[in-house]
């Protein structure tokens, strides 16, 4: 089942459609509500490898639907510290659980400065409003 | 910027939450709640289709026969009155201009379906039939339970005037999803109610995305993807649909192709690798994928793509290029879904 849409007020995010979680140097990624229901059901996660490093506003792996495949932007610079399995073996957990089970990568960061840059909730839903 | 034609049920999918897009010209529903559930439900049950933006050319008269028979591959004389055939229109070197299906109606009367992008181009090649595509509807009701939830028999490739859930209707045993069913061509002022009426018996609505699932499972190619003026059938494996010992545009190019081969071949194939394949990637022995997605039924990648005629055979390994990350895949036979038998 699809989850219910959703922007928690304890993340941040970038205009690309992802979301950090921030715990001191540490952050985990993920895509938001509105990025896997613009894709519909996930069928495929390609992540990066772990020790790849993140660069801010870049690609670093890719999710797919049926019909299409997408660019995952990282929303902050780092090196990667893990990668969640269970969405490489089950990639229909992004569509479930986007902000929980459904996380992509762990990462230590490399220039914490750039969490200045991220959205909160309430900017983020205003800039779907636009769209 | 062209404005997208809609066909007479376009309410019905925005009231359906149908997510549109355009296609061939036409605003089409793409998807109304997601790809694999529609996909399992035509797979499962039974499933609807609306597919008005299809062409329809007609022909009539004491010299229909001989003219479609000079110009399409399949021989018209495999086939009497009431049945339907599937067939190609090439151009003079053998490319195929469109693939279709005529319906043979007594006394001398033809009806050809085609591909709703290559109307026009249809009709330029066969100058001396009329284009009747405003005058027609067309739904696809396809699934193991299609025929039963609609009331009626009809047998594959066979075709009657008949009315169906008080439509008057050309109800043709034909499809494009390998699963039993039929298509209906109605009037275009009576699509809402046939519509209504077939939903209103549980039949589950789809969208072309499952519409493309569905025949990639097949095996069955799609003009423009697949199929193309710039390949012949024997490249594209419907040598079965050509009747090389008549004449017919095109046929000297595939008698010296059957003949001589051609350095690649159309195949199918399934991922044995993680990884969706997707039209246009590169075939790293040689050659390309032209279609590609991921099999609801298998829950793998799987497509369909040319490569070189040595590695045509079933079981051959290759290598598909998914965006720099070379992933590995098998040549299977058609169809790449079998249907478990109960």
């Amino acid at each position: 089942m699809a989850a219910d849409e959703s922007y928690p007020d304890d993340l941040l995010y970038h205009a690309e459609h992802d979301w950090a979680q921030i715990e001191g140097d540490i952050a985990t990624l993920g895509v938001t509500w509105y990025a896997q229901d613009a894709l519909g059901e996930i069928v495929h996660y390609e992540p990066p490898g772990e020790g790849a490093s993140l660069a801010k506003d870049e690609s670093y792996g890719e999710i797919e639907s049926v019909k299409a495949v997408s660019d995952v932007i990282a929303p902050l610079s780092g090196d990667v510290m893990e990668v969640n399995q269970a969405v490489v073996d089950a990639p229909e957990t992004i569509n479930q659980d986007p902000y929980g089970e459904g996380w992509l990568v762990r990462i230590r960061l490399s220039d914490p400065g750039e969490v200045e840059s991220l959205l909160t909730a309430a900017s983020y839903r205003s800039l779907l409003e636009e769209q | 910027m062209q404005t997208l034609r809609r066909t007479p049920l376009l309410e019905r999918h925005a009231a359906l939450g149908a997510r549109l897009v355009p296609f061939a010209g036409w605003e089409m529903p793409v998807q109304y709640t997601s790809i694999s559930e529609e996909h399992r439900a035509v797979r499962t049950s039974a499933g609807v289709f609306d597919v008005s933006h299809m062409g329809q050319l007609e022909l009539a008269g004491p010299g229909a026969h001989d003219y479609l028979q000079a110009r399409l591959s399949n021989d018209l004389d495999r086939i009497g009155p009431g049945r339907a055939q599937y067939t190609l229109l090439m151009n003079e070197r053998g490319g195929i201009t469109d693939d279709l299906i005529v319906y043979r109606r007594p006394p001398e009367s033809y009806l050809l379906i085609v591909n709703a992008a290559n109307v026009e181009v249809d009709q330029r090649a066969l100058s001396e039939t009329t284009d009747v595509s405003s005058s027609w509807a067309l739904l696809a009701v396809q699934g193991p339970d299609a025929l039963d939830r609609l009331g009626l028999e009809i047998a594959p490739f066979t075709f009657r005037e008949d009315e169906v859930l008080g439509v008057r209707c050309l109800v043709a045993g034909t499809g494009y999803t390998g699963e039993r069913g039929c298509e209906l061509g109605c009037a275009p002022e009576d699509a809402s109610r046939l519509w209504d009426a077939i939903v209103g018996r549980g039949v589950t609505p789809c969208g072309l995305g499952a519409r493309d699932t569905l025949r990639l499972e097949m095996g069955y190619p799609l003009h423009g993807n697949d199929i193309s003026p710039e390949r012949t059938p024997i490249e594209a494996d419907l040598g079965w649909a050509c009747a090389l010992d008549k004449e017919f545009t095109g046929v000297e190019r595939l008698r010296d192709q059957t003949k001589e081969g051609t350095p690649e071949k159309l195949v199918a194939f399934v991922m044995e690798d993680p990884g969706v394949p997707r039209s246009g990637m590169s075939i790293v022995e040689g050659g390309e994928v032209t279609s590609g997605t991921h099999s609801p039924m298998l829950d793998c990648g799987i497509g369909l793509g040319y490569v070189r005629a040595q590695d045509a055979e079933p079981d051959t390994k290759i290598t598909i290029d998914l965006r720099g990350r070379p992933r590995g895949a098998r040549v299977v036979t058609k169809p790449i879904y079998h249907r478990e038998e109960p």
